[in-house]
């Protein structure tokens, strides 16, 4: 029979006992409801706790079968009918409010399309999402949602991608640009290339991560398991103790119903599912119940700055020559610059490529000087683009610009100098416009009482203290080579606590695996970021980070809630059977509460999204 | 060696977790198993020589839990 079934049957079966035991008493017809009422809810319970014995394990099962079959024995016929009924029922109860707890996820993935529009031809074919494969062009129209990750080859249109990022201004999109599988296109009309289907999509990894992280077992839900191994057969061995001290059979059932560890194990996992499931909503990823942990107890922030702090997208504002044409010296470091992966190197070659002055001229001998620039040969000539250090290692004259470096690094921007092995040649600035929303997360992070915003940049003194200066960051390391912000972040941990490294995933791999919590921005669609990170922000905004820690924070106070309110219930129940007030039945209810109440509790937590939603509209 | 991922009706407490977990572990022919508590999943790596998928559901549904879908790897 099913578990509705059975609570449908057992709930009349067992009102009419009570009815019956409080007026006639224990009657013949009672009595066989009463075993009626046992049996039906009773039944199950002893077939799995014998089934597990056999496999030796220990479970709240077996606790309660010795119960009912010890009332039974004595002739406690209402007891053992009373306590069955509220453990079938109690155990429903929990398993409905359990879902509940869960149901983010679930209303996540409600958001995966269920068909897609192929165009093959002059034609369009509606197939199912795992019907569809790389490379098929893909139609979406306003309303619906895209079903795989792709490029934009025709059409533009406005994109809902909160399912996504959590973030509810729409986004354009147009011919070239990227789009995830989950979004939703709100105007406008798009034909994407499919590039990644099904599993591969953006959206079905978060949703995989999601799940794994909700499973991903936080530190103290470790302890609370080791501990109910052995307690459930500490209970057993105190109930049978008790019986041969004190011969009151009635108090040592009473104690083996109220030692059931129900609300205590399950305290920890409602309240991280509860929390993972949220965030996911705001566009946040914890990966699993270790990192709310730490997230929630973060003593400092560092940041990375470099699309972090800044936008990242670092363009060229001044050029100037000190003897050389603006456009000759943009040349002639746009060649320098050639296979420089460096952010600064990349807006150099975008600027030239914006005035058509890229030629096909290649660099010679070209030397990379970690943390200054590069050295190169063009024509017989030896030139160096970089920063201040690099021209003073080579022993040119800055006088010249000085002048020029103190304006520009106020303006908090970078400065490339360009020379050749005698003299400066010329110079260009390149900025990286910060953040809007970055000084308000600072400050909201202050008020948090986080105790350090620290920023951590490879990036030159200068530039990086007008950054910070702006920000109003407590603490600022420029110039840091990968290897030292490794050693930063640990300097950090031995003088304040936890510490969460926040930057892009990609350049900062060890700092962030270093660090406490690592966390990466704009993760949607960076699948190294996703995988790596123990935070994943899926938007491009800075902000949810604030909702990240919040969450967490809100989530380990629910859990130690959670413990205390589990803790104290047993406490408050064992002086009630002690004092010979509990019985049974009284026991059995007073537990199944205190379980129900503990998945609420953490229900609550979802809350957090829901008024969330309400401030963004 | 084959892979299957369970998806079970709601796993409602953690002990019952603990409880398909231990029984999978001393099941003949099961190499692996995982059961996730929140999403009520189990993962299980057994040899098909010595024990079947029918089999497994069974010993889970015997301590209470009825297997929703299976999906193969």
């Amino acid at each position: 029979m099913s578990k509705k079934g059975s609570i449908i049957l057992g709930t009349p079966l067992v009102l009419l006992s009570f009815i019956l035991y409080k007026t006639v008493g224990y009657h013949l017809v009672t009595i066989i409801l009463m075993l009626a009422t046992a049996l039906l809810a009773g039944g199950p319970i002893i077939y799995r706790a014998l089934v597990a014995l056999r496999y030796r394990v220990i479970g709240i099962d077996l606790l309660v079968s010795i119960a009912v079959v010890g009332a039974l024995a004595i002739g406690e016929f209402w007891e053992a009918a009373a306590v069955t009924y509220l453990f079938m029922l109690g155990d429903y109860l929990e398993s409905r409010t359990l879902e509940k707890s869960r149901s983010s996820i679930k209303s996540l993935m409600a958001l995966a399309p269920e068909t897609a529009r192929v165009r093959e031809g002059a034609n369009e074919i509606i197939v199912s999402p795992q019907e569809l494969k790389r490379g098929m062009s893909v139609v979406i129209k306003p309303g619906e949602r895209i079903a795989a990750d792709g490029v934009v080859i025709e059409g533009s249109a406005y994109l809902d991608q909160s399912s996504l990022t959590g973030e509810s201004e729409p986004v354009h999109k147009e011919v070239g640009d990227e789009v995830f599988s989950g979004t939703l296109i709100t105007n406008g009309y798009l034909v994407i290339e499919a590039l990644k289907v099904g599993e591969e999509s953006t959206f079905a990894k978060i949703i995989h991560l999601v799940e794994e992280a909700q499973d991903a077992k936080a530190p103290t839900q470790k302890f609370i398991e080791r501990f109910s191994k052995y307690y459930t057969p500490a209970i057993i061995a105190i109930a049978l103790i008790t019986y041969l001290i004190t011969k009151d059979i009635r108090m040592a059932l009473t104690l083996l119903v109220i030692g059931c560890p129900g609300a205590l194990v399950i305290s920890v996992p409602v309240s991280i599912v509860a929390a993972i499931g949220t965030s996911a909503k705001l566009g946040i990823l914890l990966k699993g119940g270790e990192m709310v942990e730490k997230l929630g107890k973060v003593d400092v922030t560092a940041f990375d700055k470099t699309g972090t702090l800044t936008q990242g997208k670092p363009t060229v504002t001044t050029i100037k020559g000190y003897g050389m044409e603006m456009d000759e010296l943009l040349r002639l470091s746009a060649i320098g610059e050639t296979y420089s992966e460096h952010p600064l190197g990349q807006a150099i070659i975008d600027a030239a490529q914006e005035r058509v002055l890229l030629s096909e001229q290649l660099p010679e001998d070209v030397d990379h000087i970690q943390g200054q620039g590069l050295t190169f040969s063009l024509e017989g000539e030896r030139y160096l683009i970089g920063n201040r250090a690099l021209l003073e290692s080579h022993q040119i004259d800055l006088s010249v610009v000085m002048e020029d470096l103190a304006r520009e690094s106020h303006l908090r921007r970078s400065v490339v100098l360009v020379a050749s092995a005698k003299e400066v040649l010329g110079l260009i600035a390149i900025s990286d416009q910060v953040r809007a929303e970055a000084g308000e997360v600072i400050t909201q992070l202050r008020s948090l009482g986080v105790k350090k915003s620290v920023m951590l940049t490879g990036d030159n003194r200068a530039t990086a203290q007008a950054v910070a200066e702006y920000l109003n960051l407590d603490e600022f390391k420029a110039e840091l080579m990968p290897g030292d912000k490794v050693d930063e972040v640990k300097q950090l941990q031995s003088e304040y606590g936890k510490v969460a490294l926040i930057g892009d995933g990609i350049n900062d791999a060890p700092s962030l695996a270093t660090a406490d919590v690592g966390i990466a921005i704009a993760g949607a669609g960076n699948d190294v970021a996703m995988e790596s990170a123990d935070v994943v922000l899926l938007g491009e905004k800075l902000s949810p980070l604030i909702d990240a820690i919040k969450l967490s924070r809100l989530a380990v106070a629910n859990m130690q809630q959670n413990i205390f309110f589990a803790l104290a219930v047993a406490a408050f129940l064992l002086v009630g059977v002690l004092m010979g007030g509990v019985t049974l039945s009284v026991g059995m209810l007073v537990h199944e509460l205190s379980v129900l109440l503990v998945i609420l509790n953490a229900v609550r937590l979802m809350r957090y999204a829901k008024g969330k939603k309400k401030t963004i509209i | 060696m084959k892979k299957v991922t369970l998806q079970l009706e709601t796993l409602s407490c953690p002990a019952c977790a603990a409880k398909v977990q231990a029984v999978l572990k001393k099941s003949k022919g099961v190499k692996e198993s995982e059961v996730l508590f929140n999403s009520s999943r189990v993962k299980v790596s057994y040899d098909a020589e010595v024990i079947n998928l029918e089999e497994i559901k069974g010993k889970i549904s015997k301590l209470g839990y009825s297997t929703l879908s299976a999906r193969e790897e």
